[in-house]
């Protein structure tokens, strides 16, 4: 019986585990050669290069700028490890050919978190609570001092990406495992992470989401705010499956294994959180909006001046009015171009939609997309896209043990 | 105009004919009344309906069926639904009776909106469950397929396939022959009681 081995300690963040693909059984192993993740590595690089060749004209932006990508990945990475998480607590079926992927995204943690570290060089230029002399004098900042202070907020990320990184190991661990020794106990125990995952998992993403965009302007608060990047989170990964099965079928793996069904299915879900995310960011706006209380409405005002206003109308056009009435068909759904380039457009608009939490905060008196956010932006997504695209293609392409996985392979919508 | 009524009404799975209405076959499992109903889809049928105590999984593949239409009605319904909550809050708090409520507009699109939703599903779902009610042909007190008292069983342990007489292909002797041959027994003729 073969067993899951390590890989070596230096590649730990491009995999933990040695390569069993060549175990995997003909129709799940990777057919393809390197570009499926050489080409996102390539445009990630180059990217990042000019990225932060920015840093040298515009320290301030580039680092407003590489917070925005970096979130963005971050999210991608949350929601795989929440879409893992719900397949295993609700013993889905239907998604288990395209929870590898899921899976795949999900060690992307560590990576992440080396990623992160230019983000703790400018907490001086993102964070205006950092800076001592402004929050004395400020009595509102004054008193959010116990929370929001550096060495806190850095236990706190700590702390964060401990978790995830914890649950991602576990959750990745296990399913490999499984294809390797076929062990029945492994779906009880990937449950069990499960529900242990969904609960911390929760916690750590509204805090996250707090610290990270949130405290940008540490006046403002919002209860909702958690949710609210959850819900964009959890809609990227429903689209960026949808994506990935398409990159790899489109170079000849999968064949008959992800179908229609899986697709439509994908379309489903990702219309259904484009929907919970205009829940979300309503009810938030309009609480705000009920309430009329100056130190709640300033932030919509600075995203509601200046050219913001034109940023959020294509928000709510962008992010829901032209992706629901798109997605409510079913035609759309299962066609592949469609859904494909409607996932593309649902991924920038998540892009979009955390550089608007984040950019007025830089720009309040004038809206810009700045050519750092947009090369921050594909450098990280590149990088970290092709990073899980070769661990992906290492292994079996479907947890190919699962005991499932024969209903998933013949799903059919009704 | 009684042409175009009759075919609705088919598109319902309700068959005029008099004085027979069809004919009606037991078949022994799921699996046969799957192989009858596509075998008799092929054979040209196009008025004839299956009756199981369950859902067969395929089978809506096996008839012939497209997707459902429903979803149009619940749109419409939805839309209905949304065009209304938005007048209402209108014409009630802008036209009608404007109170002056802590300085706030009359009429404004933001706390318009939950209101607007709960209309948008609420109209939706009536749009569904009527629509579902319409395109079946609903509520039907009586069928003719209720003069065979084998029919009773429909709803317990026996599949039955009916072809109507109103189709276009339907021959007494032989559709009867095909029934049979696709492995259909108690064979009966419906026909309207003197």
């Amino acid at each position: 019986m073969a067993t899951l081995k390590k890989s070596h300690i230096t590649q730990c963040l491009l995999d933990p585990f040695a390569s069993t693909g060549a175990d995997a059984p003909d129709a799940f192993r990777y057919k393809g050669d390197w570009r499926i993740w050489g080409i996102p590595l390539l445009v990630g690089a180059l990217g990042l290069t000019s990225g932060l060749s920015g840093w040298l004209a515009d320290p301030r932006q580039f680092y407003f700028s590489y917070l925005i990508g970096w979130v963005f990945c971050l999210t991608i990475a949350l929601g795989a490890l929440f879409f893992v998480l719900i397949q295993h607590l609700t013993r889905a079926r239907w998604s288990i050919v395209v929870r590898r992927m899921a899976e795949a995204l999900l060690w992307t943690f560590p990576l992440l978190a080396v990623l992160g570290i230019p983000v703790l060089f400018g907490l001086h230029d993102l964070y205006h609570w950092t800076h001592t002399e402004a929050v004395a004098a400020d009595p509102i900042l004054a008193g959010k001092t116990p929370y929001l202070n550096v060495p806190f907020f850095l236990i706190r990320l700590a702390v964060y990406f401990l978790v995830w990184s914890l649950l991602a190991y576990h959750l990745y661990r296990n399913s490999l495992a499984q294809d390797c020794t076929g062990d029945a106990d492994i779906p009880a125990r990937q449950r069990k992470v499960s529900a242990l995952g969904l609960a911390a998992g929760a916690v750590t993403t509204a805090f996250a989401s707090f610290d990270l965009l949130m405290s940008l302007d540490p006046h403002w608060f919002s209860t909702i705010f958690g949710v609210y990047v959850f819900a964009g989170a959890f809609m990227s990964i429903h689209a960026l499956l949808a994506l990935c099965a398409m990159m790899l079928q489109g170079v000849g793996n999968l064949k008959g294994v992800v179908t229609t069904e899986h697709y439509q299915d994908l379309g489903k879900l990702t219309f259904a959180f484009v929907v919970f995310w205009t829940y979300i960011a309503f009810s938030q706006y309009m609480l705000i909006w009920y309430g009329n209380i100056p130190e709640e409405t300033l932030w919509y005002r600075h995203r509601l001046s200046h050219g913001w206003e034109v940023h959020s109308a294509v928000l709510l056009l962008g992010h829901f009015v032209v992706p629901f009435f798109l997605l409510l068909s079913r035609a759309v759904k299962r066609s592949r171009l469609f859904l494909g380039v409607i996932c593309v457009w649902l991924l920038a608009m998540q892009w979009f939609d955390i550089h608007w939490l984040a950019a007025p905060v830089l720009h309040p008196d004038a809206a810009t997309i700045h050519f750092l956010d947009v090369a921050n932006w594909l450098g990280l997504f590149g990088i970290v896209l092709g990073v899980s695209m070769y661990r992906l293609v290492r292994h079996s392409l479907v947890p190919c043990r699962s005991p499932g996985l024969d209903d998933s392979l013949h799903f059919e919508n009704t | 105009m009684k042409k175009l009524l009759a075919q609705i009404k088919a598109s319902m799975g309700i068959y005029e004919s008099e004085p027979v209405y069809g004919l009606l076959a037991e078949f022994a499992d799921p699996g046969a009344l799957l192989h009858a109903a596509s075998q008799v889809r092929e054979a040209g049928y196009r008025h004839f309906d299956v009756h199981s105590p369950f859902p067969v999984h395929g089978m809506d593949k096996a008839m012939g069926l497209g997707n459902s239409l429903v979803g149009f009605f619940t749109l419409g319904g939805g839309i209905t639904g949304f065009a209304l909550a938005y007048w209402l809050q209108w014409w009630t708090g802008a036209v009608a009776y404007p109170l002056n409520i802590s300085g706030k507009p009359f009429f404004a699109i933001e706390p318009s909106i939950p209101i607007m939703f709960e209309l948008t599903v609420l109209f939706a779902a009536f749009g569904a469950v009527a629509g579902m009610f319409a395109l079946n042909g609903l509520p039907r007190p009586h069928s003719p397929l209720f003069y065979s008292r084998n029919f009773t069983r429909a709803t317990d342990d026996a599949f039955f396939l009916h072809i109507a007489a109103s189709d276009k292909c339907f021959d007494l002797e032989e559709t009867r022959q095909l029934l049979a041959d696709l492995g259909g027994y108690h064979v009966e003729l419906l026909a309207a009681q003197e």
